[in-house]
């Protein structure tokens, strides 16, 4: 008895004591630098969006190669959870589908916004023998999903395709349950076509839809999509473009039918460069959708990178600097590959100066 | 009644066993302490969302995060009809299982089946959603709901268009899911029925049939209920599963073909991208409700499920 009660009491102990040395010795690597400079590795911890994930994992494995001593770890926990742990301070840096609110942008003093991607938005459709190409306007697109426009034989509809024969069936409406990037630039594109939308909807990650299914995820809503003829939804175009699901050429402002490709976003972002704000200023309203230009497509984004001006230690400060420095020039041309945007030549000037910004100090962290 | 047990202890004034009680007891109150603070964080935490709204919360249908404009009826709704409906499936199905095991089954064939059922529990439920996304929300669309509407389309339950993502699917899913749980209880339950009882009934003439419904069922009636409750219980908390089939349209239709949303859903979808205050607030509260509704159901299960026990002691003495 009393043997028994003694071993229960040392593995009691011994457990007790695992779990007390534990915590310190995981906590270490990644928050001390070695002191001796030549062997100084460090750990940059990210956390954000889940839409820039696969192109900041290609970063992160490429600028190994560039620097074996700097281990870039991002977490792709949302936009929200990204704005709150930078908010928090606990990781070096966040990454966004949107930009930071007003509200969110006066919570965390001294942040910077730097664009590292763009990324577009498709609508998505499952029409039997009907492939890519069905061009659609703004004001169409808003009243679908506001439910105004039923059927896919509706005159509004076939006025724009003359040359289609469209089914006399219901339009399933299909939208993301969860609350996501891809939803604020959607209802961010609708707001600016429809003040109908705007005044009834109004754009964020999540809203009240007022007809439709909602899937969860791109996976949720592409499951819809090809599983019930006769839907329409809206998901990225890497992702469309991957599952193969056809989607519409959208009326932009010039009045054209654009095909969402890399290139036609990518102009949409080139022609709202001259209305950018500084990386250090708010830029919540800043917004590329029905975009200027002749061949811009109109329902696209900045995707954003947040880090903190004053940076709080030196040496972490500067790796992070020159790894955003590579990021938006060289780590540009790992994007198409992976079906993003690149960023255009005045986005990345933009960003230069804003990099310049970060500081240890008052000492810029990067001289270029 | 530990009186004489303790006596022991202190007259052996074994300071070990001392030490002992109190990390074992230290660990007992940990889990109190860890239960209490949830309650107290959910509780502190949605203030700002139960003073906005107050009652009305719970009253109103409008949920808009772009106005900031909250009410949770709908996810109210949608979590009790599903489990609900999840139960009126399950149940038939799990007191068959368990009445076959318990009654009817070859003793070979026991173990096996009972470990086979139990596995089903096992299987993560994200696994699940995707089953019910790509194989079972198509099937029911093409042919348990064509099947429903036609015999059953006067009730306005079977009416609407159906697209597979619905009511009826996250009901079926959900049933899915809380039959091992809701079986092996049952089965559990029944297996206390002494054999006595059954050998009673036998002898005065009655078929097997008879034994079961008027010998054996009676007998482990709290039990059962209290398997049910359990079932309730886990099918009001499930999240992924059904978040991936019922559809999340947070509005109220009688129609079970209609899409649908649950509280717990609605906190998986939008927590993580929630940022303003309000809306934070206000999903808590839903936690909080949720929360308050598990906590009831599952007290109300453990008072059925001591009852069983003592009718158990009873019966074998």
């Amino acid at each position: 008895m009393k043997l028994k009660i003694a071993i229960i009491l040392i593995l009691a102990g011994v457990l007790l004591a695992g779990c007390v040395s534990n915590q310190p010795a995981q906590v270490q690597p990644t928050t001390t630098v070695q002191p001796t400079k030549s062997l100084e590795t460090v750990t940059l911890n990210g956390a954000g969006a889940t839409f820039p994930y696969p192109l900041i994992s290609k970063w992160s494995s490429q600028y190994y190669g560039i620097n074996p001593n700097i281990q870039i770890n991002y977490q792709s926990v949302g936009s929200g959870a990204g704005i709150k742990q930078i908010t928090a301070r606990t990781v070096d840096f966040g990454a966004s589908d949107a930009p930071l609110t007003e509200q969110e942008y006066t919570n965390v003093s001294g942040i910077l916004q730097i664009p590292e991607s763009i990324g577009a938005v498709v609508i998505a459709y499952n029409l039997p023998g009907i492939q890519k190409g069905v061009k659609l306007s703004g004001d169409v697109v808003a009243d679908i999903f506001l439910g105004k426009i039923k059927k896919w034989n509706d005159p509004k509809i076939v006025s724009l395709n003359p040359e289609i024969q469209f089914p006399d069936k219901d339009i399933i409406v299909a939208h993301r349950s969860d609350g996501s990037g891809t939803t604020f630039v959607f209802t961010d594109y609708l707001s600016a076509v429809s003040p109908d939308w705007k005044s009834k909807v109004g754009k964020g990650k999540s809203v009240n839809w007022p007809v439709g299914l909602g899937g969860k995820g791109n996976e949720g809503v592409s499951g819809l999509l090809t599983q019930n003829p006769y839907t329409v939804g809206y998901i990225e175009l890497a992702y469309a473009k991957l599952q193969n699901i056809p989607y519409a050429y959208i009326k932009n402002k010039a009045g054209k039918f654009i095909e969402p490709t890399l290139e036609t976003t990518a102009n949409a972002a080139s022609g709202a460069v001259s209305t950018l704000p500084a990386g250090d200023a708010s830029w919540s309203s800043v917004s590329i959708v029905d975009a200027t230009g002749d061949n811009s497509y109109p329902i696209g984004s900045f995707t954003y990178l947040l880090v903190y001006k004053d940076q709080t230690d030196q040496t972490k400060g500067k790796m992070l600097a020159e790894f955003l420095w590579w990021a938006v020039h060289d780590g540009q041309k790992y994007s198409s590959e992976l079906l993003y945007v690149s960023l255009p030549e005045e986005v990345r000037s933009l960003n230069e100066k804003t990099i310049k910004l970060m500081n240890y100090n008052g000492q810029p962290l990067i001289q270029g | 009644m530990n009186k004489s047990k303790w006596s022991f202890f202190s007259r052996r004034k074994l300071s070990g066993d001392l030490i002992f009680e109190g990390v074992v007891g230290l660990f007992a109150v940990f889990v109190l302490v860890i239960a209490f603070l949830l309650f107290r964080e959910l509780f502190v935490e949605s203030e700002l969302s139960r003073n906005a709204f107050g009652f009305g919360f719970l009253t109103h249908s409008t949920w808009d995060p772009v106005s900031e404009v909250f009410g949770a009826l709908p996810f109210i709704f949608g979590t009790v009809v599903s489990a609900f409906l999840a139960l009126v499936i399950a149940v038939p199905f799990s007191l068959g299982i368990a009445i076959y095991l318990s009654e009817l089954a070859p003793e070979k064939l026991r173990t096996p089946l009972s470990f086979i059922i139990e596995l089903l529990a096992a299987i993560p439920s994200v696994i699940i959603g995707l089953w019910g996304i790509f194989i079972l929300a198509p099937f029911i669309r093409d042919y348990l709901a064509p099947v429903l509407s036609t015999y059953l389309g006067f009730l306005p339950l079977f009416q609407g268009p159906m697209y597979g993502l619905s009511m009826l699917t996250g009901g079926v899913i959900l049933a899915i899911m809380i039959i091992p749980i809701t079986s092996s209880i049952s089965k559990e339950a029944l297996l206390t029925v002494p054999i006595q009882q059954r050998e009673g009934a036998l002898a005065l003439g009655a078929t097997g049939w008879e034994t079961t419904r008027m010998a054996v069922l009676p007998y482990a009636r709290s039990g059962i209920f209290g398997a049910v409750i359990l079932g309730f219980g886990r099918a009001i908390g499930e999240t992924m599963a059904v978040t991936m089939v019922i559809g999340n349209s947070p509005r109220i239709s009688e129609s079970l073909f209609a899409p649908s949303y649950t509280m717990a859903s609605v906190i998986a979808n939008e927590f993580v991208e929630a940022t303003s205050k309000l809306y934070i607030s206000s999903l808590i509260e839903i936690g909080l409700m949720l929360l308050l509704i598990s906590i009831i159901v599952n007290i109300a299960a453990r008072i059925l499920v001591s009852k069983l026990l003592k009718v158990e002691g009873g019966g074998r003495a």
